[in-house]
């Protein structure tokens, strides 16, 4: 389960400080700041863009530009379901389908009770043992709806 | 205590390793190691007697009490038994090089690593000098993994030939194409196979610095490959001028394209460059730069410690050596078939494979990740070889191979190809950028009957327009998977008619 730290700007100025130096930093940056605060607000634009002498346009097309940057808090549990052909072919696209019901959300929604973020993943390279997923990070196959049910059951 | 090697691969991870080493621990001495690639049996572990490494798969925490009871520990136990794990026949077939080391040792002891001839390939580069460092690669007949197949010895050579004081290594492990997963399991199971690869190649060019950029859908491969650094780093053999940075992709496919892969490395949008300039002249900061892919640079240090004459010995025709094929999606013996090219698609998919995991009949395989081609059974005969492949309108790409049985619709699988390059476009050229956009949306007007014969031909247009238009593979392979569907699965095209005629 994830933790996150609330915004804060001095905090997110001392995480890119930790970086001066390193050439074409702002994606680790960028990682680092999702990673303590769980997304990136667009407070922090103008911050990365003085730390790293770009303008806020440039800071702003590359947050948008990368899949893994989020603008919200995701739920207490991220579950990144692949979509790819790999898993398609082993019944992924039913399993999106049954997995967005059973969460009442949409892809990069998060269910009401703030239990689950469900992200669309492009290939997790576990493409024998699919359908695949990440549920906070940790890998998941042969995914069916009765072990994704399950999967659920086990979440706080 | 008896060894016990326990998979913390992914893969195996994903269908619960960590439980069957936690039922293992205090019986017996646990050793982590990666995949060996036979996925259907995993998690797969392997028990070590006087006869060989015996192992039992697929194994679950459930297993273990019962396994031990019956005298697992001795490999006597029958149940889930494999036997010597060298003569299951999936892996007695294969030519394994590249993955020589994966799945048999410890990923983090370098010691383990030495003892199976590790870092011999660099002490001989070293030895020979750096042109004949080159001279080899050339001589090897090594074509880049990553799917273009350029020769990399001539890579090497242009950057070596540079003047320039500041050179750069740069390993592309943004293995985005579904069906493959032959870099994340180096990363995780052979991690100092990489390093010394690299250490090679920036002994070979003149190179000071080497990026390794890892997708981040691969946390486990990071954290491995960034561990086995720490540990080469201590133990001085990355050698003296010469260090690695690993930096972690954000999602985006198209970074796994060259010139994209640099841009994001200097920390900006994952855009196209258009070339030349080649990277081997002004690549990453401007700097002459060789970038490989990750199986690529791995196989480099097999080349060097046996000679580019045995590695050129194995193939056919222009592609010389072996290729890691990834055996993916609907298929019974799904998992990494490592061999020298040439074996034809069919041996692949039926022999190799075992034919599909819900026991229907075969439909289509897509070879190459999301921009190859889908191709039929009637196409089987196709040795695995980039040119043999390439005359059939398809590509190997990276190696995946991922197969559907006969409920897939492949006007779906046209419309996904399209829909995945909305997505995943980095918005440069306007073909890929425009061209997705319009290839869904015609998709969509054939499959609701709308003017299906104006429409089809409209698609086969725009197809075109994309494949010699796009600055990129993006869009200008997109049009393979979404063609061959056309041509191989017309039906599919004509609902409305076809539900007529029922």
């Amino acid at each position: 389960m994830a933790n996150f730290e609330p915004w804060h700007a001095d905090r997110a100025h001392d995480i890119i400080a930790g970086f001066a130096g390193l050439r074409g930093a702002s994606l680790p940056i960028l990682h680092a700041l999702q990673a303590a605060f769980g997304c990136i607000p667009l407070e922090a634009e103008p911050l990365l863009a003085s730390a790293l002498n770009i303008t806020r346009a440039e800071v702003h097309g590359i947050v948008t530009f990368y899949h893994d940057f989020r603008r919200t808090v995701p739920g207490r549990h991220t579950l990144q379901l692949c979509r790819a052909e790999a898993c398609q072919a082993v019944g992924a696209e039913a399993l999106g389908a049954y997995a967005r019901a059973a969460l009442g959300v949409d892809w990069h929604g998060t269910a009401a009770d703030g239990s689950v973020s469900l992200e669309p993943v492009f290939c997790l390279g576990l493409c024998a043992t699919g359908p695949s997923a990440l549920l906070d990070g940790h890998p998941v196959g042969r995914l069916n709806p009765a072990r994704f049910d399950r999967m659920l059951e086990t979440l706080s | 205590m008896t060894r016990v090697f326990v998979p913390r691969d992914a893969a195996a991870l994903a269908v619960g390793a960590d439980g069957v080493a936690a039922a293992l621990t205090g019986h017996a001495d646990i050793v982590r190691t990666g995949s060996r690639g036979l996925f259907w049996l995993e998690p797969m572990i392997e028990i070590e007697t006087p006869e060989g490494r015996i192992a039992y798969g697929p194994v679950e925490a459930a297993d273990i009490p019962g396994l031990l009871a019956d005298g697992l520990l001795s490999g006597t136990a029958r149940h889930l038994r494999l036997g010597i794990a060298e003569r299951i026949p999936f892996l007695a077939r294969q030519t394994r090089l590249t993955f020589s080391r994966c799945g048999i040792v410890d990923p983090l002891s370098l010691d383990d690593y030495c003892a199976t001839g590790g870092m011999t390939g660099l002490a001989k580069a070293r030895e020979i000098g750096s042109a004949a460092t080159t001279e080899t690669v050339l001589a090897s007949g090594l074509r880049g993994r990553g799917g273009a197949g350029f020769p990399t010895g001539v890579k090497w050579k242009t950057v070596a030939e540079t003047e320039d004081p500041q050179k750069y290594i740069v390993c592309n492990a943004d293995e985005g194409d579904s069906g493959t997963y032959a870099d994340r399991m180096l990363l995780e199971g052979d991690p100092f196979s990489l390093i010394e690869g690299m250490a090679i190649a920036a002994f070979a060019v003149g190179a000071s610095k080497g990026y390794v950029y890892t997708r981040s859908e691969y946390p486990h491969g990071i954290a491995t490959f960034d561990r086995a650094l720490s540990i080469a780093r201590a133990a001085g053999v990355l050698g003296p001028g010469f260090d690695i940075e690993q930096r972690a992709g954000a999602g985006a496919y198209v970074c796994g394209e060259e010139t994209a892969l640099l841009e994001s490395l200097e920390g900006r949008r994952g855009q196209v460059r258009a070339k030349p300039p080649l990277p081997a002249h002004k690549g990453l900061f401007g700097c002459p730069t060789v970038i490989n892919n990750l199986v690529t640079l791995t196989t480099v240090p097999w080349i060097l410690r046996h000679g580019a004459a045995e590695y050129q010995a194995i193939g056919m025709e222009r592609s010389r050596g072996t290729m890691p094929i990834q055996l993916a999606g609907n298929i019974q013996r799904g998992g990494l078939f490592e061999c020298g090219f040439g074996i034809t698609l069919g041996e692949l998919v039926n022999d190799v494979g075992g034919g599909t995991l819900s026991g229907r009949p075969v439909r289509a395989v897509q070879v190459g990740g999301p921009l190859g081609a889908y191709f039929p059974p009637s196409l089987f005969d196709t040795p695995f070889d980039y040119e043999a492949f390439a005359a059939r309108d398809g590509l190997i790409g990276h190696g995946g191979v991922v197969v559907f049985d006969d409920t897939v619709d492949m006007a779906q699988q046209a419309r996904f190809a399209m829909e995945f390059c909305v997505a995943e476009s980095c918005g440069k050229c306007t073909p890929c950028r425009i061209g997705s956009v319009r290839g869904v949306e015609t998709v969509d007007k054939i499959l609701a009957g709308q003017n299906v014969d104006a429409n089809l031909a409209l698609l086969r247009d725009l197809c075109h327009t994309m494949k010699f238009g796009s600055l990129c593979a993006l869009g200008g392979f997109i049009p393979y998977p979404v063609l061959s569907a056309m041509n191989f699965f017309p039906e599919d095209f004509r609902p409305a008619e076809r539900l007529a005629a029922e």
